[in-house]
């Protein structure tokens, strides 16, 4: 543990913090008034952490999950309704704008602790099920939320939800970008994380060696859907309206290719291929609007756009299987002077 | 009474057309132990082959015994084509690696075909759902009482030739040397292989023979929707891939009865509650049967070596 840095141990913890939120204020002061950037960094903000947090499933503990996009629509409808619900009140003792945001980190948590519950119930089977039986297990999940939601008048059937109040900020997005992260990293230097790992490289080995798979299983789907319902409770506060369209089977992919591409176990890879997957759209978007080819390329780009992932996935696959980092991460490879664990890893390619 | 015969009937039409395609499935999967996520998308891309035999047979083929075979021939070639090349240029590569690999492509396949079919590009189709040629008129044959009980001529159709070609699949499988070879492989291919089958030849040809079942279904299914669409092969793979997996992967009759077993399920979802909760159904079904037999209702939970 000790590295030997002149940090006080109890300070330690919150080294990371001290770090993040003037970043992330000074983000929010910058992008206060371009609402295209705003809209931009959330959006790569939500992406990033559900492809963390299904790291932390898929790639940690090797469990193949393909529903994700299953929890984010929890997240995001709990989220919404409590939105909904609190919209008219406000805490008397503060001003207008803070009693919003308390309410928004109340409803952010209440879709994630919900969409946490459903990851319990989705990691049961997975003490009985395994390999591709769990994915299309995690696969119907998400189907099946989808049409519980389309079917239930209180989430507005197929027309969705709207009117939820727009109170998402750069600031918020990017506190549960960095908290996830850290999350992500304080379990994968943990005695967690190596059970984790553990289960990932062979499950039947590390039962025999005394991990108790079932439970770590489960708890890895809890965090991952906490997350994954939280970054759903995030972009229901910046979009004007969420309908079931926009958590499909297709939405729980494009995190599959993210966290394939950037290397399956890998947070680092996770992020940075979230990120290029998201502004690669929008960028060739915009280039094309320049050329001044609207309307026909730049409206194919969203067409053009999946079977390119699809291709993207095949290729990977037979290239560069372990993808962009494998399963290494950027602060393996940081100066000396900051603060790590040192030995965190230590994982076989 | 009468309407409950009614969704018997029509569940199992519905039922046979998910089992043709299941059997693909359950045959990859019992080979290669893979699952093909890419089987509903050929699928698919047969119906659109079918779709331009039509077409370019014109109005002579329709509606003629030739005419239909013709199609059904053309899509079915065209699909043992295109499920070589797959298998060939992107499963092949990848046997010896861990099996999460090969469905990551093949998620991947899935994916180009079924959005690669959107693209309004030259001779791709586009987004928008296209017309079936009616190539067999629809037919009231059996009706009981005054039109109670009604069943189309192409259903029975469609369960004859499912019928059929299930029962050509079970002879091929358990009386032919190529079966044989196909079981030894699907046992253990590196032993298979020490023996003597070809098995890189062997799993081409089951994966031709798996993509040309799909694409007589795919058929047998456009007659019924009197629709194609790019994205059709997504849901239809998905509903027999459930299928395949309550009956038991890698089983030939536990495909068929689960595929039975899940079109009579929705059937009776859609006539008696709402049709919106199919899928949902579908998929509680498929969750419910593996809860209680974690390998299927035919299947057997292999014991796992340390």
């Amino acid at each position: 543990m000790d590295d030997g840095s002149r940090i006080p141990a109890s300070l330690r913890g919150l080294f990371p913090f001290l770090i993040a939120l003037p970043v992330l204020a000074l983000l929010e002061w910058l992008s206060g008034d371009a609402p295209f950037a705003t809209y931009l960094f959330s959006i790569v903000g939500v992406n990033v952490i559900l492809a963390v947090s299904l790291n932390i499933v898929n790639g940690m503990t090797g469990q193949f999950s393909i529903g994700h996009a299953g929890f984010m629509a929890v997240g995001a409808y709990v989220a919404g309704v409590t939105s909904l619900a609190l919209k008219e009140q406000a805490l008397s003792f503060l001003p207008v704008a803070a009693s919003d945001q308390v309410f928004f980190v109340v409803a952010l948590l209440v879709g994630g602790i919900a969409a946490a519950l459903c990851g319990f119930l989705v990691g049961l089977p997975s003490l009985r099920l395994r390999g591709d039986y769990l994915a299309i297990v995690t696969l119907g999940f998400g189907e099946i939320i989808r049409v519980i939601v389309q079917n239930t008048e209180a989430f507005g059937r197929a027309l969705g939800l709207s009117g939820i109040p727009q109170s998402s900020s750069v600031f918020m997005v990017g506190f549960w970008v960095f908290l996830v992260v850290l999350v992500a990293r304080r379990i994968a230097g943990s005695s967690h994380g190596r059970s984790l790992w553990a289960i990932r490289e062979d499950e039947v080995a590390a039962e025999a060696m005394g991990v108790n798979t079932t439970a770590y299983k489960v708890r890895a789907f809890v965090i991952s859907s906490f997350f994954a319902g939280v970054a759903g409770g995030l972009f229901a506060h910046f979009v004007p309206i969420i309908n079931p369209g926009s958590f499909t089977f297709v939405k729980s992919m494009e995190i599959v290719v993210m966290i394939v591409a950037g290397g399956l176990g890998s947070t680092t890879g996770a992020i940075v291929a979230a990120v290029f997957l998201t502004l690669l759209p929008e960028a060739l978007r915009s280039g094309f609007t320049m050329m001044g080819a609207e309307g026909s390329l730049a409206q194919k780009v969203d067409q053009i756009r999946m079977p390119i992932y699809g291709l993207l996935l095949v290729v990977l696959m037979l290239v560069r299987p372990q993808g962009l980092f494998g399963t290494r991460e950027i602060w393996d490879v940081l100066p000396r002077w900051l603060p790590r664990r040192r030995g965190a890893k230590g994982v076989p390619q | 009474m009468s309407q409950l015969l009614q969704h018997l009937i029509n569940g199992l039409a519905a039922g046979t057309i998910y089992a043709l395609v299941a059997l693909g499935y359950t045959m990859v999967y019992g080979v290669l132990k893979l699952i093909n996520f890419a089987h509903g998308d050929v699928m698919m891309v047969g119906v659109y082959f079918g779709y331009s035999t039509a077409f370019m047979l014109g109005r002579a083929a329709r509606q003629s015994l030739w005419g239909v075979a013709l199609v059904f021939l053309a899509a079915m070639v065209g699909c043992a084509l295109l499920g070589f090349l797959i298998e060939r240029f992107a499963y092949r590569p990848l046997r010896e690696k861990p099996r999460l690999t090969a469905l990551i492509t093949a998620i991947g396949i899935s994916f180009t075909l079924s959005y690669g079919f959107q693209l309004d590009l030259g001779p791709l189709p586009g987004a928008s759902p296209r017309a079936f040629p009616q190539i067999i008129k629809p037919n009231e044959w059996f009706i009981i009482g005054d039109r109670d009980v009604v069943i189309w001529n192409w259903q029975v159709l469609s369960l004859a030739i499912a019928v059929g070609l299930m029962l050509l699949l079970q002879f091929l499988v358990f009386r032919t040397r190529f079966g044989r070879a196909m079981r030894a492989v699907s046992f253990d291919h590196r032993t298979a292989a020490l023996m003597g089958i070809p098995t890189d030849r062997i799993i081409a040809l089951t994966f031709m023979l798996s993509s040309a079942l799909a694409a007589g279904a795919g058929l047998l299914y456009a007659i019924k929707d009197t629709s194609v669409s790019p994205l059709m092969g997504l849901y239809v793979g998905l509903k027999a891939f459930v299928a395949a997996v309550i009956g038991g992967i890698g089983n030939v009759p536990g495909a068929v009865v689960g595929a039975l077993l899940l079109g009579l399920v929705e059937e009776f979802v859609v006539g008696y509650a709402a049709s919106t909760w199919r899928d949902a159904v579908a998929f509680g079904f498929l969750i419910l049967v593996l809860l209680v037999k974690p390998g299927g209702l035919f299947g057997r939970v292999a014991a796992e070596k340390v």
